[in-house]
């Protein structure tokens, strides 16, 4: 039976996007819900250990948090890679504050109230951060704007150079082959003015 | 030689001078946020008297250093015996921060330790350090979990504020006081703190 | 004594970087064939003495010879063998040798694999090759002498910062350099080409090889540094944005950028201004890391004990490497026009508008590493630029980069039709995009940087086996077997390279969007669940090693009631240094690390333990390994051989260069 080579073509494509999806999610699955350890001899089994922070969706806030937060006495880390006192005073700090209720905003404003900018990984975006923040952007729309201008350029420059270029390689030859002396950097093609 | 062609060349030498100049400068120190702003209150029990205590603003009306120690820190040690001589030329009243004094101290853990144990400890270490090493201050506080000083924004010890008669905080000095900041930095500023009230 | 041969090996060695830099360079001005012949001498001369003094230095580390202050300050008697042979390197002085070892290593081969090379061209190649290094041995002996006496010594050493003590590290700094120090080939061809005025498709050809060489030394090099990280750190993380890591970041996109650059010039001579400035800017980042590490102006966790004299005589070193080319390429870059044409729509056109935007993202990396400084010496305030930044800057300007990258290889070079192409592509890119948002919903984690993250890398494979399929049906007559050996190895290196990028980002959004985290109290016998795996705690034993005492945990990996392995995270205590290190446990898998680290000990008996499940992770290196295999195909590819052989008979008849 004659197929349409477009539907094909949409059929092969739509079975290779299951086939990723399935490889990429499949060992996830797997690793679903805990199953309970029913291999363990039940004589050695001393139980659930008990986890270490009280409150592990706190914890887990806490440490996003201490991740953007540079500590300051070290060499360049965060708060939440470090175990320098300073860094787990200040992990204290952060954890207390956000289990009394606050916000990770307020949170970042006690720190940079006490610490300044400086503790910041993530720099506010303010009048001397304008060029930081913006300045890929300008470089891209640079990049964009000479990219275009020089491809524009470009074909007009190659129309005048194939233009003059029969003439300057026949000088080329004679130069060549008369003698051969001038030097070979001058008579290659590649350049000439 | 098209002025085009020399833009990378300008933009390098523009990033070298940056470069020749961040020589000269610290990236390890940090300026306080808190300059000109009001010192962050505290009431701390006192060093030489732990059953009583003081607060910052028992201080205003006065031009005066806070400055930030404790047994364990070992540049501490290095500015101690200019503290002592400012002392004994009644240059300007120094009110001490004793931080951390026992937790901060690697040596030591302190877990599974009691509060009011560790207090004592702070106050026996803090009290026979001074004894042997000169006590140059009006009085001692103690800051036994660190708290005040991340009110302060201290990140490491020791570290001078000066605060003005408001209570407003005037500079900080990062490190221990050499006798050139002592003379081309502290000194005049509170000098002028004190003509200016 | 030995030391002191070292040192005068040194001094020799800079003594004939001098000879190296200066006579060929006169000779080829002078066309003179003796003065220029005293270049490859020179450099094999120069590279004896370095590498002579090299093991000098090693000696005194090996001998644990204390009155040598280097090995007195990173090496210790108890210390493995093996470490005090890599701790050479593990400080400022030591990897300065190192890094002047490698580009000495770089010249030697160059002077090996480059007989063909016309022998101006060669001698104007050492002899920049040759100034580079007189800078470096110089900067050496005058700032940074590895081979200083600590008089009278003392009876033992601190030992190697415990952090380097790992295998990791054994590979990662000569792989580094030798990448860093690579880009100087590129660079030094550049050079010559700017000075004898002949930048043509030969000189990229030539180029070409080296420069990816480099770049698979600096890929290896990076990688296998983040791979350290990852295990070593103790929490499993790989990449941190740090002004040191970004150092060697930025060469290596720029580096990228050079090898698809010095394509076009070969095989369609365009962009050759471009090209030189990339090649000319590669290095010179590379001199900018090198200057970051090691003058102090830029806190890291990497940089060495920092001296402001060694930061001027590198900035020095800088502005007149860096300087005296830049002015050599403004006043000859406007002889550089031309080459062949193309159509807006071209092959050419999407690989210069990536290198637009390699270059793009990297003067980003450069912005954001460099910005506090700039700030700082405006004294407008002092910030921190971390990885929030980055990432954020980063993501928007790779992502176009991926859907480029796999666009470019479908048009034609020249010429191409632009809505036929897309129309053949299209179903791919809806498919991945389908693949990508599905995928992050079947793993339950729809964000957009994860549906992003996946799309992209579903776009890579698909378009790579689509591209392949292209490749073959190209000869639609031939056998299975013929189509497959019609390939060349640079077409392989190309699509191995590009794939490897799929696999990577796949690593990257897995294990950012889907990792877990558990810490917990751990007894005897007790266990803790994370991500389907059971943990079973069996205990600590001691397990201390020659110069460190450890605590070693035995933590039984269980998995459906059946027991995977045996995981044994250590506690370390180096002696010397009284500093604490962890070192975690692996269980690796193609799809899932599980990742332990035992910390510390509590009073009622029971161990802190972290438990990590990082799902892909390994994928980011597998892609790296494909990333370095794909530029070894690309430079081991016969047609560099065939045409150098061609070149060096056109050298005879003099007339090389004349390109068609």
């Amino acid at each position: 039976m004659p197929a349409d080579p477009k539907l094909l073509l949409a059929v092969r494509h739509g079975l290779a996007a299951g086939a990723l999806a399935l490889l990429l999610a499949a060992p996830l699955q797997a690793a679903g819900p805990a199953s309970v350890p029913d291999g363990l001899p039940a004589a050695t089994d001393a139980g659930v250990a008990p986890a270490l922070a009280a409150d592990p969706k706190l914890e887990a806030d806490m440490m996003e948090l201490s991740h953007k937060l540079r500590c300051l006495v070290c060499q360049n880390q965060s708060i939440a890679e470090s175990n320098a006192p300073l860094a787990v005073d200040l992990r204290n700090q952060v954890r207390e504050q956000l289990a009394a209720g606050k916000d990770k905003d307020d949170v970042i404003d006690y720190l940079v109230e006490r610490y300044g900018d400086f503790v910041l990984y993530e720099p506010p975006f303010k009048a001397a951060t304008l060029l930081l923040w913006l300045g890929p952007l300008a470089l891209l729309l640079g990049g964009a704007g000479w990219l275009g201008w020089r491809l524009r350029r470009r074909s007009v420059e190659v129309a005048t150079e194939q233009a003059l270029s029969a003439t300057d390689r026949e000088r080329a030859r004679t130069l060549l082959a008369g003698g051969g002396d001038a030097a070979p950097d001058t008579a290659s093609p590649e350049f000439r003015k | 030689m098209k002025a085009k062609f020399l833009v990378p060349l300008l933009l390098f030498f523009g990033l070298a001078g940056f470069l020749a100049f961040g020589l000269t400068l610290n990236p390890r120190e940090v300026p306080s946020p808190l300059i000109d702003k009001p010192a962050p209150n505290f009431r701390l029990a006192r060093l030489d008297q732990p059953d009583k205590t003081f607060a910052l603003e028992e201080m205003r009306g006065q031009v005066w250093l806070l400055n930030v120690w404790a047994s364990w820190c070992v540049a501490c040690r290095q500015e101690h015996p200019l503290l002592v001589r400012m002392a004994e030329q009644k240059l300007v009243p120094v009110v001490g921060l004793n931080y951390k004094e026992v937790r901060g101290d690697g040596a030591i853990s302190v877990r599974g330790m009691a509060l009011e144990a560790e207090t004592a400890m702070a106050v026996e270490r803090g009290q026979r350090w001074l004894k042997d090493h000169g006590d140059p201050y009006l009085l001692s506080v103690m800051d036994i979990d660190g708290r005040i000083g991340i009110d302060f924004g201290v990140y490491g010890v020791p570290e001078t504020f000066l605060i003005d008669r408001e209570g407003r905080i005037r500079y900080k000095h990062i490190g221990p006081i050499t006798p050139e900041s002592l003379q081309t930095q502290i000194l005049p500023k509170v000098e002028e703190l004190r003509r200016a009230g | 004594m030995i030391p002191e041969l070292g040192h005068f090996a040194l001094i020799l060695a800079l003594v004939l970087s001098l000879v190296q830099a200066v006579v060929p360079l006169v000779g080829a001005q002078r066309n003179s064939a003796a003065l220029m012949a005293v270049g490859r001498p020179a450099a094999q001369g120069q590279f004896f003495f370095i590498l002579f003094s090299y093991v000098c230095l090693t000696w005194a580390f090996i001998q644990s010879d204390f009155s040598v202050q280097l090995a007195a300050s990173n090496s210790h008697s108890e210390t493995p063998l093996m470490y005090k042979i890599t701790g050479v390197w593990g400080n400022h002085e030591g990897s300065l040798l190192l890094w002047a070892m490698s580009l000495s290593l770089w010249t030697v081969a160059v002077t090996v694999f480059s007989r063909h090379l016309p022998d101006a061209f060669l001698a104007r190649v050492l002899g920049v090759l040759g100034l580079v290094s007189a800078g470096f041995i110089s900067f050496t002996l005058v700032t940074s002498n590895p081979f200083e006496r600590l008089l009278p010594g003392v009876a033992e050493g601190r030992d190697l910062n415990p952090l380097l003590q790992d295998p990791g590290m054994i590979i990662h700094p000569p792989l580094l350099y030798m990448g860093y120090v690579g880009f100087s080939v590129a660079f030094a061809f550049a050079i010559a080409a700017l000075l004898s005025g002949r930048l043509d498709a030969a000189w990229a050809r030539w180029s070409r090889p080296w420069t990816t060489v480099a770049w698979v030394f600096l890929t290896a090099g990076i990688a296998v540094g983040s791979g350290w990280a990852y295990y070593e750190l103790g929490w499993g993380g790989w990449w941190f944005w740090d002004p040191v890591e970004n150092a060697s970041f930025m060469p290596w996109l720029l580096g990228t950028a050079l090898m698809h650059s010095l394509a076009v010039t070969e095989k369609r001579g365009a962009f050759r201004s471009w090209t030189v400035l990339l090649a000319i800017g590669a290095f010179s980042l590379s001199l900018l890391g090198t200057f970051l590490v090691r003058s102090g102006v830029i806190t890291s966790v990497h940089a060495f004990a920092t001296d402001p004299k060694r930061g001027l005589y590198i900035l020095a070193l800088l502005v007149i490497v860096i300087g005296a080319s830049l002015l050599l390429y403004a006043a000859r870059a406007n002889k550089l026009m031309g080459g062949g044409s193309f159509s807006l729509v071209s092959r050419e056109t999407s690989l210069l508008a990536n290198n637009v935007l390699l270059t793009v993202a990297s003067a980003s990396v450069l912005l954001g590493t460099l910005y506090p400084l700039f700030l700082d010496a405006l004294n407008l305030g002092k910030i921190s630029v971390g990885p929030p930044y980055f990432e954020a800057v980063f993501v928007p300007l790779m992502t176009p980069v991926v859907v480029l990258m796999m666009f470019g290889p479908f048009l034609r070079w020249k010429d191409d039709d632009l809505l036929a192409e897309v129309r053949r592509v299209a179903p791919i890119f809806v498919a991945s995009v389908a693949i990508g948002v599905g995928s992050a919903w079947a793993v339950d984690h729809l964000t957009w940087r994860t549906a992003l993250g996946l799309s992209l890398a579903a776009w890579v494979v698909l378009a790579s086996l689509r591209l392949l399929a292209r490749r073959l049906g190209e000869r639609a007559g031939a056998s299975a077997g013929s189509r497959l050996r019609s390939i060349t190895a640079s077409w392989w290196g190309m699509w191995l390279a590009h794939l490897g990028i799929g696999i990577f980002i796949i690593g990257v959004t897995m294990v950012g969007s889907l990792d877990r985290h558990l810490d917990v109290k751990m007894k005897e016998g007790q266990h803790a669940e994370l991500a389907g795996y059971t943990f079973v705690f069996r205990g600590v034993v001691d397990a201390d090693g020659p110069n460190y005492d450890a605590a070693r945990g035995n933590i039984e990996l269980v998995r459906d009631g059946r027991v995977l392995g045996m995981l044994d995270p250590e506690k370390r205590l180096y002696r010397a240094q009284g500093m604490p290190m962890t070192e975690a446990a692996l269980d690796i898998g193609v799809f899932r690390d599980v990742y332990v680290s035992l910390g510390e000990q509590l009073e009622d008996g029971s161990w802190i333990v972290s438990l990590y499940y990082k799902p892909f992770i390994s994928w980011i290196w597998v892609g790296c390994v494909l990333m370095g295999l794909g530029g070894i195909f690309a430079a081991a590819d016969r047609r560099y051989r065939r045409l150098a052989a061609r070149d060096a008979a056109a050298a005879v008849d003099g007339r090389v260069g004349a390109a068609a």
